[in-house]
């Protein structure tokens, strides 16, 4: 089997007294979509921080792409080819849709200040490519019409979609969306569901946080399960459901109220 | 053709504008040659808030100490266009012995260098905050180096103390001195007019290099910083390094309106870079739109222009109504400048002329 495309491996991170990841490990291979489920507090979201560079974790190794890496800088991450959203949407509210996505394509350009003040050839090239590609990318999550309009104007279902494209822009090799589908209703999901199996089917790899179970269990590979910081469950979506951990963390809260009526 | 129209019409109305602002020194001499020399003092205030803008509007890091940059770029100037240095150190007589006689486009640049060293001197610690706690540490920066200037006259003496360096050369360009009234192809030009043009063409190329920045990978990444660290952060932003570019680039707009300061003044003294005049730029970045080019320029007009007007208007009418001064313009000035400020922020949040979306 070829080497992963990313590991991770005994990740722990506590804070104050309090372990919100522990013990850790995940694996995604080139092409997969990976779930990350867990109630409320397991640990999900700090387990994405770690991973992305927002957090130095107390312990554990990180690989990506085979090679070793150190999560001390976020921007480090996005060059590597690892690109995310988030889960309280954080766009640049001040700038259009189409610049928030050309933000997301600074890892991938050159031009500086000299460039820029002196309108250099290059620097115009590289300017049309970064407007054409951004446009490319409103228009892959289904938003190019909104291409002028500021950020914070779009709606919530828009938003989270402007995000996936600024995150989509820095053509990264595994993208990881924090509840995508957070708040938004079932015709949204829908949408947002195909947008998914597009991106994945131009294959690139999806690490996956999400509280809709419908989701997760019908476009991920394999599914981690987290409760308390800590795995309780991994496999394929079937055999995750079935297991009684599960049961018992995730939906047996679900099962006793239903039992109690 | 409509296009072509409208290209005519951009030609004739860009000639009408460079043609107006040729001829407004020549205006502004009929009614008084003071009327100038505010002319060019406002052109100074232009182009320190435009460096303020790139720090403060375009990658939202509050600065309260930016007048220590002007003041470096105006030391840079002031030390190496007068005798100070060569009347104080033997070594640098020894190696000048006709004293320090550098070109106008060596002493532009290196004020502004200087000046962005300093900026990167105060970003460096600064990096992790932001908001009112960066505003305190600028606020500090920006006295430190108001009281170095004033204190470093001993043991060694190099700034010369709270007497400031005298005695600064003026401007030299191609054999002409800035300093009297020259012969220009038959028309007899008053310095004052020269420093109106040199300060206006500085100015127009700090507004090109200020909105070929806004309008590039830079400027996108600073918005974005500005808008949102730790988003910027994840999509490959080199956040310190983008912050220390802004430091720096706003420091040296700072820097050379410093040194131009220095060469039209003929004099500097620490008494001219006090926290005030750190809030006063701040006011013209606010008052005309954070972040918007055109309105800062026009907040920094407004704020240097109007205290002025009053000065010269002030006085008079009283005179003329009452028959004395009753009360005092420099009060009349505070009094209306604060009630400017509170009535923009109250009715107008986002500046006089703020960026259209």
């Amino acid at each position: 089997m070829n080497a992963p495309l990313f590991s991770a491996s005994n990740l722990r991170k506590s804070f104050g007294g309090i372990a919100a990841v522990n013990d850790v490990s995940l694996c995604i291979q080139a092409g997969q979509v990976i779930g990350l489920i867990g109630p409320n507090g397991a640990g999900k979201t700090t387990c994405f921080n770690l991973i992305t560079g927002l957090y130095t974790p107390d312990a554990g190794q990180l690989a990506f792409k085979g090679k070793p890496y150190k999560p001390a800088s976020p921007h480090h991450v996005a060059e590597m080819g690892l690109a995310r959203t988030f889960q309280n949407i954080r766009l640049f509210k001040s700038m259009t849709a189409l610049e928030n996505v050309a933000v997301g394509m600074h890892a991938k350009t050159s031009q500086g200040v000299l460039g820029a003040i002196l309108r250099t050839p290059a620097q115009r090239r590289e300017e049309i490519k970064v407007q054409k590609q951004a446009m490319h990318w409103l228009h892959y999550v289904g938003i190019g019409a909104y291409s002028n309009h500021l950020a914070g104007q779009l709606s919530y279902g828009d938003q989270r979609r402007l995000e996936i494209a600024r995150a989509l822009a820095s053509e990264p090799a595994l993208l990881a969306l924090d509840e995508p589908a957070a708040g938004m209703n079932a015709t949204e999901k829908l949408k947002l569901r195909e947008l998914l199996l597009q991106i994945r089917h131009d294959g690139k790899s999806i690490l996956l946080i999400e509280h809709d179970v419908k989701l997760v269990m019908g476009i991920c590979d394999e599914v981690t399960v987290l409760d308390y910081g800590k795995v309780i469950a991994q496999g394929t979506p079937t055999q995750v459901q079935q297991s009684p951990a599960v049961i018992e963390a995730y939906l047996g809260g679900l099962h006793h109220a239903e039992s109690r009526e | 053709m409509n296009k072509l129209a409208n290209r005519h019409q951009q030609i004739i109305g860009f000639l009408l504008v460079a043609v107006a602002l040729a001829a407004l020194p020549w205006v502004a001499g009929l009614i008084g040659n003071s009327w100038v020399r505010i002319l060019n003092i406002a052109l100074l205030y232009v182009m320190l808030a435009l460096g303020l803008n790139i720090v403060v509007g375009f990658a939202g890091l509050l600065d309260l100490g930016y007048i220590a940059f002007y003041a470096v770029g105006a030391y840079v100037y002031g030390l190496l266009a007068s005798p100070h240095l060569t009347d104080n150190f033997e070594t640098i007589a020894a190696l000048f012995p006709d004293g320090l006689h550098l070109s106008i486009w060596l002493m532009i640049p290196l004020g502004a260098l200087t000046a962005a060293l300093f900026g990167v001197l105060l970003g460096a610690p600064t990096l992790r905050l932001r908001g009112d706690y960066l505003a305190i540490v600028t606020l500090g920066f920006g006295e430190i180096i108001r009281l170095f200037l004033n204190n470093l006259n001993a043991p060694v003496n190099i700034t010369n103390g709270p007497q400031g360096i005298n005695m600064i050369e003026p401007v030299q360009i191609a054999g002409v001195r800035f300093s009297r009234t020259v012969d220009l192809f038959g028309i007899e030009v008053p310095a004052l007019h020269l420093y109106y043009y040199l300060f206006l063409a500085l100015t127009l190329l700090i507004i090109l290099v200020c909105m070929r920045l806004q309008n590039s990978r830079i400027g996108r990444a600073w918005t974005a910083i500005r808008d949102d660290e730790i988003a910027a952060k994840s999509m490959g932003i080199n956040t310190r390094n983008m912050k220390l570019l802004a430091f720096a680039l706003g420091a040296s707009f700072g820097g050379v309106a410093g040194a131009m300061f220095s060469a039209f003044q003929g004099f500097v003294s620490p008494e001219s870079f006090g926290l005030m005049e750190s809030i006063i730029v701040l006011c013209m970045v606010v008052l005309g739109g954070m972040g918007h080019i055109p309105g800062v320029i026009l907040g920094a007009l407004l704020l240097a222009g109007f205290p002025e007007m009053l000065r010269q208007v002030v006085t008079p009418v009283q005179e003329f109504l009452f028959g004395t001064v009753l009360v005092d313009a420099e009060i009349l000035r505070s009094l209306i400048y604060g009630l400017t400020m509170v009535l923009v922020m109250l009715y107008r949040p986002n500046g006089l002329w703020p960026q259209r979306k």
